[in-house]
């Protein structure tokens, strides 16, 4: 970071310039500038954060003020830790998030690569697959409820028309079966032009020299795919991972409004089971040891993985 | 480059993959195109089966939207005719409209918290970006990594502490209280993408302006800060886009005074459960503005969506 | 120009109304679930506007998002509500954490008695601890789950034969709850006039509180205690009862063989949807809609009838309905107070009866001509007479959320026994009780 701009403008700005500026010096004008999105950081994201640490070693309930609130050090660590439901959550994030992932993977490399080949009204059509990802994931999530529907429900209706099933005989949000399924579809609607795009700019990074240094060697297509196109891409393609790992890892708007963690708790996703904890049961102190154990989750898993993609981009 | 180029694919391929393509497009849009629809069909259409692709188009969904309505004796509807057109839909159900909806208000809520963020967002962020890029500030990377990893807290569990703090401060439910936390949420990713943006910017232009005899705020305000436009402009559509679309934080700290669009959707409901009509107007008004930004932003997306760590 | 008229007259008669009263003219929300009952209360309100000067605005929340959303309004000291129709189990909790007023005083200064109304309503709605003369709401609204059915399908000779033929018995009104599963399995997947039905919607909604308020109604009458001995929160062998297990797996065998497909999810607004599009033979509901499908058109009037949630061991019916009570957090609590003065009074409360909602004054229920002036006035009397309600204790959320999810895991998901459904809610609410202390 010794050639930031930063550095670069320290160094440039000539000393005797800087004495001729009236007014503030650089020191106190970047403070002020700096000064209150600092504060708002603290206000919003640091001192909750404090907060709810210390909050996760009490039996503090929000809805109860007229409570003593006692410290009673791990035991809400320990409680969740030894939860067998809250397992069960996990579980059923961590089936959310390896079939979302992987299915956005498989179909958004697949989009880049297609559209890559750079075809009459590409940037159309790219532009048109996006959509779904910018739009409110609770409006619409809510109105993916609406084509699950049994009987009435596009959705029911398309499968019946391909597979000749009986439109009411499935239920894709009520049965134990399907509900994991109908929303991991619905978050690959969404979230595949997410890969796709982030691909399409690691295939895009790729120099044409390369291909054309293979074809003189005369590799197979298949093999320019395989030691070319893949490799060169990967990198990017494990940052679309980490985001949308962290993304999904977070996931409760959507979800909500398609099945409400249901049917029973088949699709209690963590965040889902949390927003119980916290602002239904209202156990506040247990709550915030619950989100501190998600947190530090996903703060460990996140490091670990941006370490693996920096060893993948330094080959 | 020769059409002999190894690296241009051939033109049966282009084919081939322009058709896969498009196909992957179209069926993408079947929902957001049925979202559209269904707006348009009355309640037993919406609900008919096979579903109905055409139909007699209605805006009785766009009135049910808007209005709240009652049920009223024979004698009263006799007595008062309806007067317009609006009127006239609700009359087929014996209804009568007792007043507007609480939709223009929520959606309002939405306009006035999307924007008053993201005109708080853009105008800390801007200061803070350029004073990151430009000045050497104690610890400025790690500050900024950590900035960006609060976006990895589940927003249930920062709303914990938010939910405290407000409610100590009296600014659950208002509107300040809504536009504060989007910004304290935006800024993280306003500032890293703003930062990217006037890195971009060749520091020449503002040294020739201090050996003018700028000052350095001169310099801020009329070199750089035209220089940055286009990116301010995508930065600031990012951010309106995300309190737009923002659920979590809105369910749970808002209940009526401050509420903002998403929640309220999908609670429209008609006479005994879901209006689907109304919902789909709703999310339809609601949906558009976005669709359209995305089209205007579609050079920028990715640069947003990745927090600046993939420019195209 | 018709509103213009009716709104420059409604101004004037508040003018003229506020020069009548010396307080100030207040605008007063007043928060409650989005039904029926509430349309019908905005129309009664009127007259309270007229009268007093202050204005009325409401703020109605569908059912599915009414509890989370109004208890997080009151545990943030939110403003919203002046006045609040909440659920009867929040009364616990309103009292405890000091988010509704306590109205002794008012009442004694007023002159209201809670003599005045029903004991059942009084009792479930208005006290805290349960009980004992401190009152923090009105009784606004009287309610419990009751059952209605196609009579016009029941009257028809061939499905009386059918029935006849396939049971050996008559076809009525059922006497009790297995009599209604066999009924309701008769009608599952039946042809009738071209169109396949199906039994009866039951709820078993797992967001809110549907599944619960549907099982606790086949629990009830099978005799289900909340304790050994009142008070004493002693559960194990009341909750888990061989009878609460007979119940438990009823509700299962009826989910499973005499409901519509797709019903994995559904509450109020589906049982409606299900009877008013002629898909089932029978619904459970709350009473507060009766009047609405009384009214309705297609499948109301002659083709409806009611009948209260049938015994089976003993009577027992699911209560529901709310008290109206004053929010601590409202800065306007003289003109909601007013509101609550006004909405006692006898003539108040018989209108409000005759628009739809359940008033639960003695005034109006003792009338004599109470029991004919609607189809279902009596079944109300009745299932009032043997209701029972979920635990009102502060920690009641907590409660209704470990039932909601044991519940739903066995019925709906199909996981493990009625016995082990049982067994493990024993186990969630003993920690509830004793992260409470009580235990």
């Amino acid at each position: 970071m010794t050639d930031s701009p930063a550095t670069r403008a320290a160094q440039a700005t000539p000393v005797g310039v800087a004495r001729k500026i009236k007014g503030l010096s650089d020191r106190a004008i970047a403070w002020i500038f700096v000064g209150p999105t600092i504060f708002l950081l603290l206000a919003i994201n640091i001192f909750p954060l404090i907060w709810t640490i210390n909050l996760s070693f009490t039996d503090f309930r929000a809805n109860r003020l007229n409570r003593e609130v006692e410290y009673i050090g791990l035991r809400n660590y320990e409680r969740i830790l030894t939860d067998s439901d809250i397992w069960l959550n996990m579980q059923a994030t961590a089936h959310f998030l390896f079939w979302t992932i992987f299915f956005q993977v498989l179909i958004g490399f697949a989009l880049a690569y297609l559209i890559n080949k750079k075809f009459k009204g590409n940037d159309l059509w790219t532009t048109i697959i996006v959509l779904p990802m910018m739009l409110s994931p609770a409006v619409v999530g809510n109105f993916w409820k609406f084509l699950y529907q049994p009987q009435i429900g596009l959705f029911n209706y398309v499968v019946s028309f391909i597979t000749g099933k009986d439109p009411s005989s499935f239920e894709m949000l009520g049965s134990v079966q399907l509900a994991p399924w109908s929303i991991v579809i619905v978050d690959t609607w969404m979230w595949t032009p997410f890969v796709m795009l982030i691909c399409l700019a690691g295939l895009r990074s790729i120099p044409d020299y390369i291909y054309e240094a293979a074809e003189v060697d005369r590799a197979s297509k298949l093999r320019q795919f395989f030691t070319i196109t893949i490799p060169m891409v990967l990198p990017f393609l494990m940052l679309a991972v980490l985001f949308r790992g962290i993304e999904n890892f977070k996931m409760f708007d959507l979800v909500v409004q398609l099945t409400g963690g249901g049917p029973g708790s088949t699709t209690e996703l963590t965040s889902i089971n949390l927003k119980r904890e916290a602002f239904e049961k209202w156990r506040t102190g247990y709550a915030s040891a619950y989100a501190i154990i998600l947190f530090v989750t996903v703060f460990g898993l996140a490091s670990i993985y941006v370490k693996a993609l920096n060893k993948v981009k330094e080959r | 480059m020769s059409s002999f180029s190894v690296t241009e694919p051939s033109k049966r391929s282009k084919w081939f993959a322009g058709t896969l393509v498009i196909l992957y497009a179209l069926i993408t849009m079947v929902p957001l195109a049925w979202i559209m629809l269904t707006g348009f069909k009355s309640p037993a259409d919406a609900i008919s089966y096979p579903p109905k692709v055409l139909f007699e188009p209605t805006l009785e969904g766009y009135v049910n939207l808007f209005t709240t309505r009652t049920r009223q004796t024979d004698e009263f509807l006799a007595a008062n005719p309806p007067q317009t057109w609006y009127d006239r839909i609700v009359r087929e159900y014996d209804m009568v409209i007792a007043g507007p909806s609480k939709f223009g208000e929520r959606f309002l809520n939405s306009v006035i918290i999307g924007f008053g963020s993201t005109f708080l967002s853009i105008f800390l962020g801007t200061l803070a970006a350029y004073a990151f890029s430009r000045f050497k500030i104690p610890l400025a990377d790690d500050l900024l990594f950590f900035i960006l990893s609060t976006r990895m807290m589940p927003p249930i569990a920062v709303a914990i502490p938010i939910f405290l703090m407000y409610r100590q401060l009296g600014l659950s439910d208002t509107h300040l209280g809504m536009i504060l936390l989007y910004t304290g949420v935006n800024i993280s990713l306003a500032v890293w993408l703003l930062k990217g943006f006037i890195d971009e910017i060749p520091l020449e232009y503002e040294e020739a302006a201090l050996i003018d005899g700028y000052t350095r705020f001169q310099a801020f305000y009329k070199v750089v800060l035209p220089q940055a436009a286009t990116g301010i402009a995508s930065t600031a559509i990012f951010c309106l886009i995300f309190a737009w679309n923002e659920y979590a934080f809105a369910v749970l700290l808002t209940s009526g005074t401050a509420q903002t669009a998403p929640p309220f959707i999908p609670t429209i409901i008609g006479v005994g459960g879901l209006d689907w009509p109304a919902v789909a107007a709703g999310a339809t008004i609601f949906l558009l503005p976005v669709m359209i930004f995305t089209i205007l932003l579609r050079k920028h997306l990715l640069r947003g969506i990745t927090f600046g760590a993939v420019r195209k | 120009m018709k509103h213009l008229k009716l709104a420059s007259a409604s101004a004037i008669s508040i003018a003229a109304a506020s020069f009548a009263n010396t307080a100030q003219a207040e605008d007063l929300t007043l928060c409650w679930a989005a039904w029926d009952p509430a349309n019908a209360l905005v129309e009664l309100s009127k007259e309270f506007e007229s009268q007093s000067g202050h204005s009325m605005s409401f703020e109605f929340i569908p059912w599915p998002n009414f509890a989370d959303r109004m208890l997080n309004e009151l545990n943030s000291g939110g403003k919203l509500c002046d006045l609040l129709i909440g659920d009867s189990q929040w009364i616990g909790g309103g009292a405890e954490n000091g988010h509704y007023v306590k109205l002794n005083d008012f009442f004694d200064a007023e002159g209201i008695s809670m003599s005045d109304f029903a004991d059942a309503t009084v009792y479930a709605y208005s006290t805290w601890p349960k009980g004992t003369p401190n009152y923090y709401a009105l009784p606004a609204m009287g309610d419990a789950n009751g059952w209605f059915y196609r009579k016009d399908w029941f009257g028809r000779e061939d499905i009386q034969a059918a029935y006849k033929e396939a049971t050996g018995q008559e076809l009525r009104e059922p006497q009790s709850q297995k009599e209604m599963l066999q009924i309701a399995q008769f009608f599952q997947g039946r042809e009738i006039d071209g169109q396949t039905v199906y039994g009866a919607a039951i709820f078993t909604e797992r967001g809110s509180e549907g599944i619960t308020m549907g099982v606790t109604s086949a629990l009830y009458p099978w005799g289900f205690k909340y304790e050994n001995t009142p008070g004493s929160y002693d559960m194990d062998g009341a909750v888990n009862s061989p009878e609460a297990v007979e119940a438990l797996e009823f509700y299962k065998e009826f989910y499973e063989t005499a409901t519509p497909p797709g019903y994995t999810n559904s509450y109020m607004g589906e049982s409606l949807d299900a009877f008013k599009s002629g898909q089932v033979a029978m619904a459970m509901n709350w009473f507060a809609f009766f009047p609405g499908l009384y009214a309705d058109p297609n499948t109301g009037g002659d083709k409806i009838d009611f009948f209260v949630n049938p015994p089976q061991n003993n009577a027992g019916s699911t209560l529901g309905g709310q008290g109206i009570s004053v929010v601590a957090y409202s800065d306007k609590q003289d003109a909601a107070l007013e509101y609550i003065k006004w909405f006692a009074n006898p003539d108040v409360q018989a209108k409000w009866w005759e628009l739809g909602g359940y008033s639960a004054h003695n005034s109006v229920l003792n009338d004599p001509g109470f029991k004919d002036s609607a189809p279902f006035a009596g079944d109300f009397l009745e299932a009032m007479g043997s209701v029972q309600d979920f635990w009102q204790e502060p920690a009641y959320a907590e409660l209704l959320l470990a039932m909601q999810k044991r519940l739903h895991d066995y019925i709906v998901a199909d996981q493990g026994t009625a016995q082990e459904a049982l067994d493990k809610l024993v186990e969630d609410w003993t920690e509830v009780f004793e992260d409470e202390g009580k235990l």
